[in-house]
């Protein structure tokens, strides 16, 4: 599963700027090519194609700095819905 | 805290009512179609939820919307002490609503037109309270914006100055004041430098990632004027560059082919998902 988010979370970010490359570990905002309005869409993407709404505590830049970082938040949220907690 | 109308739950209508609403404001947002209206409660609960994440305060987005009531009929605006319309930027669709709310609205209601080119003194005279419209020309993002274009239109009163001005400042904005002429200081000079822009890609000078790039790389602009264009719009600005045509009859202003093209093909960027740049989701 981990890696199958992974990859529809790096097929949308290199659908939204062709031409860039990066890997999963590297952080997409350093390389200057996402902005505010594009973290807008990431949150809306994961929680759209994920099927979970992101806690409060979960929206923070260090949470979407990288494609595995976004793998892990997806992943500690299905485990939140897993176990019955509020997603 | 003051009862607020915003007409029109676009880009800008939904970043209006949420600016206001976070300022602690009562806003009844009125739009002709109810998926609209829901999308931009959807946008505004979302925005407010990354608020912090995006260097902003944190905001309570139950607590903003909860400020927040919706419509889809011109009378819900009945008690607003101010109604700020945001409908499409087009002459015939903002002469046919201000009679209407005009009707719709008490006496004591001051109109604000939110517009980037249209003159105010002129909608104004599609009201009986001439006295008591002002124009402002927010910015896009709204709610990032801090300051915006204030334009009294010949007959605007002191006192409306004064109540639009209040709350502005209310919602962290500077009114920068300045007269009434079609497109104001602002899009006389940025829809026609959009417009040139397009040229330059219609007739195979530069294509739009080359144009953009000029700007930010060698003038040092965050964003080129086609980025620009995407954000705010292509269709508003084809609008905008038509106003410009229309008032003033000069042929500098004649719109862009391309600008017409895309826009009936539906390409009016980052809201489409395309424009001069593709943002569609993968």
């Amino acid at each position: 599963m981990a890696q199958d988010v992974r990859d529809d979370i790096r097929s949308f970010i290199a659908a939204k700027f062709p031409g860039m490359s990066f890997t999963d570990d590297e952080d997409i905002f350093a390389l200057g090519f996402v902005n505010s309005l594009f973290a807008m869409e990431l949150v809306m993407f994961i929680e759209k194609t994920f099927g979970t709404k992101i806690p409060n505590e979960e929206l923070r830049l260090e949470n979407f700095r990288t494609v595995v970082l976004m793998a892990e938040l997806v992943q500690r949220r299905a485990e939140a819905a897993e176990s019955g907690a509020v997603t | 805290m003051t009862k607020v109308g915003v007409v029109g739950a676009g880009v800008m209508g939904t970043g209006v009512a949420q600016n206001l609403a976070t300022s602690g404001h009562e806003v009844t947002l009125v739009d002709v179609d109810g998926a609209t209206l829901s999308a931009a409660l959807d946008r505004i609960g979302l925005e407010c939820r990354m608020s912090r994440m995006l260097g902003g305060p944190e905001l309570d987005a139950d607590a903003v919307l909860a400020r927040i009531g919706t419509g889809t009929e011109l009378e819900t605006l009945a008690e607003s002490a101010v109604v700020i319309e945001n409908i499409t930027e087009n002459w015939d669709l903002k002469a046919r609503l201000y009679p209407r709310l005009d009707a719709a609205c008490k006496d004591s209601t001051v109109f604000v037109v939110n517009t980037s080119a249209i003159p105010i003194t002129k909608l104004a005279a599609c009201t009986g309270r001439p006295d008591r419209v002002m124009g402002v020309h927010f910015m896009n993002p709204v709610p990032m914006k801090s300051a915006c274009e204030f334009i009294p239109g010949y007959h605007t009163s002191e006192a409306t100055k004064d109540t639009v001005r209040a709350l502005l400042e209310s919602m962290g904005k500077k009114p920068i004041p300045v007269n009434d002429a079609s497109g104001f200081v602002s899009n006389r000079v940025l829809m026609l430098t959009v417009n040139e822009a397009a040229f330059l890609v219609h007739e195979g000078v530069a294509d739009a990632a080359t144009v953009d790039e000029v700007f930010r790389e060698c003038f040092g602009h965050p964003m080129g004027p086609l980025e620009t264009a995407d954000l705010i719009g292509v269709d508003t600005i084809l609008y905008s560059v038509e106003v410009l045509y229309e008032e003033f009859n000069d042929s500098k202003y004649r719109p862009c082919p391309l600008l017409k093209q895309m826009t009936a093909a539906g390409l009016h960027g980052r809201k489409s998902g395309k424009g001069f740049h593709s943002y569609s989701h993968a």
